[in-house]
């Protein structure tokens, strides 16, 4: 564990962006011989140091280059049953591998006991992956397992079942000498590229030429060190062109463009690591400016909260039907997009889930429908198409950062589309990872929690939920089906008062309910026993991002002792930080505070409301500081919160492999 | 007598049905009622503050009981309570200050009737010693020193002084007895103008406590509250007010909407945003229903939320009350002993929900249920200051505070008590 804690200071979030192009185990293990040169880790070191960022201390590259290493690898060897599940694995070879220490990778010792360790922790915190610090121990336990102890995993990794793994694993280290097999390009670098290239590799040479001028520029950095990398990446692309010819293909070009490596890519890929700053509405000419591309009409509020400027603050109930007037007129919106925008204003969709789900079908109709105009590439155009659906969206209603991830996604399939696919193939290949997406990210990653929540649910438990996430009421629902003896406590607040939906369904289904208001929670926390609650976002600081009263919740469950699950997707996790809710939140329609519906006696407000003092701020989300969580609950199993940015680098390399 | 007990069902009949509204009016009244209690209570010749007392602990205990949860009722009742003891104690003090004075003249004149005079000086004395104690006054270190008999003399000698009173007021009994009553309507008047000037006194307070640019949040609607954020208003400070709404009974729209028509920035919120809130306000300020002798406070419902949101964000947690908040009695289990559950109308209509009121389990237990308690109990630590008619106090000086207002003879207003007295 110290070991691991020792090399976890420098932000492993780097590692994600970086790919030190000369580690191509993946070709040298379908080639049949060892490469042509074994060039000691030790010799390579400098080399991608002067490559590398200055930020990133040299021992790092090694176990750079051991991460980079599997991932090609990884498609080869079998057809594996989940591909992201795989892709996970592979991180956590990074993982492993990163937290070696530098001075054992040079001296080739066999790692320490520490890498089993690290393995198991890395287990604990994500329930998912049991076979890893199997193979862990297994690498470590022979003579030279040291540098191949990567390799070796993720082909344990790739074999699922349990049992097949460890003797193939076994008999591919016995098979190869393992430390010619660490660096099996590097001395290729004095190869020129050859003529004849196709289109993939072609559009890998001038990105990595570019990259390559890029690292000239950087201090230390030469054409000298970057030439190996190209050849690299278009040795590899060929090489998985030639072998494989459909499926893997899309992993190819993926890696292909992953690896483009040279310091500004890096750079530009470790920003865009780093989360876009948010448009701020208190910037006057940006709001101009997007004011004169908005689709809808949208007027500011009279009177805005001071504090909450920066956020958009509109008169509600304008746009819709301006909207709906304009119906015939918005000539380059899709009808898909357009209903499922008048939904959300209306506000007919919510939750993150089914908001997810509705602009991700939406964004498929889109594709089906759509055709490359002429002179114009189809991940080009359809990505900026798709942008111009996402602001229109963002009119509607600001996107929810689970959005946003699975936005990220599709424009990285789109990206990472391989050129070489004719349209209608491109096209179908767009609308299944929009499928796979919703499938396996929301709608498995549903089932997976609820069997982990309602593991937790015991006979005679009191369950306090608050609003409605339909997360939590799947494992209610799971947990009553399994003949569980426990009641809920439904907490519900204004203005949303989405708690009255659920508990009617959960009393339809006859589950024991008690309802109450926020207000009252800290009478009835006395006696619940546990406190579930959904979210829209997980942030990287384990802040939980959801409906406004879930950390008032957690808060008082906290102060009683009251131990609280928080159920998210993996999908929602989100490598923003936030420590307050009022620098990132969003604001309902103020007039929704001053009105009680039902309520004929609370009319206080009826003529004042357009007094100038008188502000009405209806938040919808607050943050949820992580000691206040004691467990999330998530496809990859139950994490405390701390675990978040492991799952968020991981998760983030899902995107593109999914 | 009879319109009286009249009074008092009519009253009584209000606090069964909680047609009172809010610990002030409530004491208000309360004190009202006893008022007229004592002015028509006949009393005996002998030991009339007794006979006050038990009169007024006799009502008292009704109206209690009509409404255990209001505690300012069961305060009043003890106050007045203290009230009498008082008055009769500073009336003997004088009666005996007199005596002296007069034995002094009588010895002087004639020695008639000594025996009964000798004595009197010396039980007098005895009264003097436990006025001494009684009002808490601080104890000299001369009797400290000396005193130790003194204590042991006192409880004999003060349940005999309504004897030797009696004896005493051969002459002068009915202006006595006149002047008794008189002087404790008087001071139950001073009680009444008290609650209903109480918000003024911790208003004058308010510019101490809040200063310029402040953002101050406040939860539901209290009229001290209210007329304290006014007057650091009408003292030029300008400052923002976020108003929680206080669900389920919304009266932070009607402190919002007051706050507005006196000229102050208020932003509204509802109470499930205090927790996002919080980290940008400078002082929480509250009212409160109830303060406990151990500094807890019983508040409006959502008050613990807030409590421990400004506690986690190391906001100061300021409560409001008056001085007929002040309870003298410790809390066992606040949050359900001290609190009422109120009408689930508030909550889910019940038309909305009807075809979920038929679903019930197998044993016939409903399967719904809804929670709607009126208070919150806030416990001591939670809180960062009292602002009382008497000035700023720390929770731990609660005690000593309630100590001057209440007797400790009246903690407990029962009849059984009252039959051993």
């Amino acid at each position: 564990m110290d070991a691991r804690r020792g090399s976890l200071p420098v932000p492993r979030v780097r590692q994600v962006g970086f790919f030190t192009p000369n580690a191509q185990p993946a070709p040298t293990r379908s080639q049949s011989g060892p490469p042509d040169s074994s060039s000691p880790p030790l010799s390579d070191s400098p080399a991608s140091n002067s490559l590398s960022p200055v930020m990133i201390p040299p021992p790092r590259h090694h176990s750079d280059n051991l991460a980079a290493a599997p991932r090609p690898t990884s498609p080869l060897p079998v057809p594996e049953p989940s591909p992201f599940r795989r892709r996970g694995a592979d991180n956590n070879n990074a993982l492993l591998v990163g937290s070696y220490n530098p001075a054992e990778t040079l001296l080739a010792m066999s790692p320490s006991s520490s890498h089993i360790g690290d393995g198991e922790s890395e287990e604990t915190m994500s329930g998912g992956w049991f076979r890893r610090s199997n193979s862990g121990k297994l690498a470590s336990s022979l003579p030279s397992g040291t540098f191949d102890f990567s390799p070796v995993q993720s082909t344990a990794e790739v074999l699922k079942p349990n049992k097949v793994q460890n003797p193939v694993g076994i008999s591919e280290v016995s098979a190869r000498p393992a430390p010619k097999e660490q660096q099996p390009e590097a001395p290729s670098s004095s190869k020129q590229p050859k003529p004849k290239l196709t289109k993939a590799e072609r559009r890998a040479l001038q990105e990595s030429q570019r990259a390559a001028k890029a690292a000239a520029k950087a201090p230390g950095g030469g054409k000298s060190v970057a030439a190996p990398e190209e050849v690299a990446t278009i040795k590899s692309v060929k090489q998985h062109q030639t072998q494989k010819k459909d499926a893997p293909q899309v992993a190819v070009s993926v890696a292909a463009s992953e690896r483009k490596g040279g310091d500004k890519s890096q750079d530009k890929e470790r920003r865009k690591d780093a989360p876009a700053p948010r448009m701020q509405f208190d910037d006057k000419s940006r709001v101009e400016k997007a004011k004169r591309r908005s689709v809808v009409d949208q007027t500011e509020a009279k009177k805005r909260v001071e504090l909450f400027r920066h956020l958009p603050q509109y008169e509600h109930g304008t746009q819709l039907a301006d909207l709906e007037s304009k119906f015939l007129q918005l000539d380059p919106m899709h009808p898909a997009i357009y209903k499922v925008g008048l939904q959300y204003l209306a506000g007919d969709i919510s939750g993150g889930n089914a908001r997810c789900i509705a602009m991700l079908q939406a964004f498929q109709q889109v594709v089906k429908d759509y055709s490359t105009p002429p002179e114009k590439t189809l991940p080009r155009d359809l990505t900026a198409k798709i942008s111009s659906y996402v602001s229109f969206f963002t009119q509607c209603r600001p996107l929810s950062m689970s959005m946003g991830n699975a936005i990220r996604f599709l424009k990285n399939r789109i990206a990472k589309l391989s050129p070489s696919l004719s349209e209608s193939e491109s096209k179908s290949s767009i609308c299944t990872d929009i499928d796979r997406f919703i499938n396996e990210k929301i709608v498995l990653a549903d089932r997976v929690i609820v069997q982990h929540a309602s593991s937790k649910v015991k006979d005679g438990d009191v369950l306090l939920v608050y609003g409605s996430s339909c997360v939590v009421e799947m494992v209610l629902l799971h947990s009553h089906e399994l003949a569980k003896q426990f009641r809920v406590i439904v907490v519900d607040s204004r203005p949303k008062l989405e708690g009255k939906a659920l508990l009617r369904r959960l009393v339809a289904k006859g589950v024991h309910c008690t309802y109450t208001h926020i207000n009252a929670v800290s009478y009835v926390m006395h006696e619940v026993t546990k406190v579930f609650l959904g979210a829209s976002s997980v942030l990287s600081n384990g802040t939980v991002y959801s409906r406004v009263g879930t950390a008032c919740v957690a808060m008082v469950a906290h102060a009683f002792r009251v131990p609280v699950i928080i159920c998210c997707e993996a999908y929602k996790f989100h490598e923003r930080v936030q420590l307050d809710s009022i620098c990132s939140n969003e604001l309902g329609d103020p007039d929704a505070i001053g009105k009680v519906p039902g309520r004929m006696d609370v009319n206080y407000l009826n003529d004042v409301s357009n007094s100038g003092n008188l502000q009405l701020l209806n938040l919808m989300y607050d943050a949820t500081p992580a000691d206040y969580v004691s467990m999330i609950v998530t496809d990859y199993g139950m994490i405390p919160p701390t675990s978040v940015p492991v799952i968020v680098r991981e998760y983030r390399r899902d995107h593109l492999l999914i | 007598m009879p319109d009286v007990q009249a009074l008092v069902n009519m009253f009584l009949n209000k606090l069964k049905k909680r047609k009172i509204e809010g610990s002030q009016a409530t004491a208000k009244q309360t004190a009202e009622l006893l008022r007229s209690v004592i002015s028509q209570q006949r009393v005996p010749r002998t030991n009339q503050a007794g006979a006050l007392i038990d009169a007024v602990r006799a009502i008292g205990e009704q109206l209690i009981v009509a409404n255990p949860i209001e505690l300012a009722v069961g305060n009043i009742v003890r106050r007045v309570l203290h009230i009498i003891r008082e008055e009769d104690l500073s009336l003997t003090t004088a009666a005996v200050a007199e005596l002296n004075l007069s034995t002094v003249s009588d010895d002087d004149d004639d020695d008639g009737g000594g025996g009964d005079q000798d004595d009197r000086p010396v039980l007098s004395a005895a009264a003097v010693a436990a006025a001494a104690r009684n009002t808490l006054r601080p104890p000299s270190l001369q009797m400290l020193l000396e005193g130790a008999p003194d204590f042991v003399a006192v409880p004999r000698s003060s349940s005999s002084g309504g004897d030797s009173e009696g004896k005493s007021k051969s002459m002068d009994r009915n202006s006595r007895t006149r002047k008794l009553k008189h002087d404790i309507i008087e001071a139950v008047n001073e009680l009444i103008q008290d609650i209903t000037t109480c918000h003024e006194l911790i208003a004058e307070q308010a510019v101490e406590h809040i200063h310029q640019n402040e953002v101050i949040l406040t939860l539901g609607s209290s009229k001290t509250v209210l007329e304290f954020l006014c007057a650091a208003k009408e003292k030029k400070r300008s400052f923002r007010v976020f108003v929680a709404e206080g669900a389920p009974r919304y009266q932070g729209h009607l402190l919002a909407k007051e706050l507005v028509a006196r000229g102050l920035q208020t932003t509204l919120i509802t109470d499930s945003a205090v927790f996002a809130m919080i980290s940008r306000v400078n002082m929480v300020i509250v009212g409160s229903h109830a303060v406990m002798a151990n500094g807890g406070v019983i508040a409006p419902v959502g008050m613990n939320m807030v409590a421990l949101a400004a506690q986690k964000h190391a906001v100061p947690f300021v409560v409001l009350a008056g001085s007929h908040k002040l309870c003298p009695l410790y809390p066992h289990n606040p949050e359900v002993l001290l609190n009422e559950l109120r009408s689930p109308s508030e909550l889910l209509d019940f038309g909305e929900f009807s075809d979920c009121l038929d679903f019930g389990s197998g044993d016939g237990s409903p399967l719904l249920h809804v929670v709607n308690p009126t208070f919150d109990y806030v416990p001591p630590k939670a809180v960062s200051l009292f602002i009382t008619d008497t000035g700023g106090h720390n929770p731990s000086y609660m005690y000593r505070l309630i100590a001057d207002y209440y007797s400790a003879d009246d903690l407990v207003v029962q009849r059984r008590h009252a039959a051993g007295n």
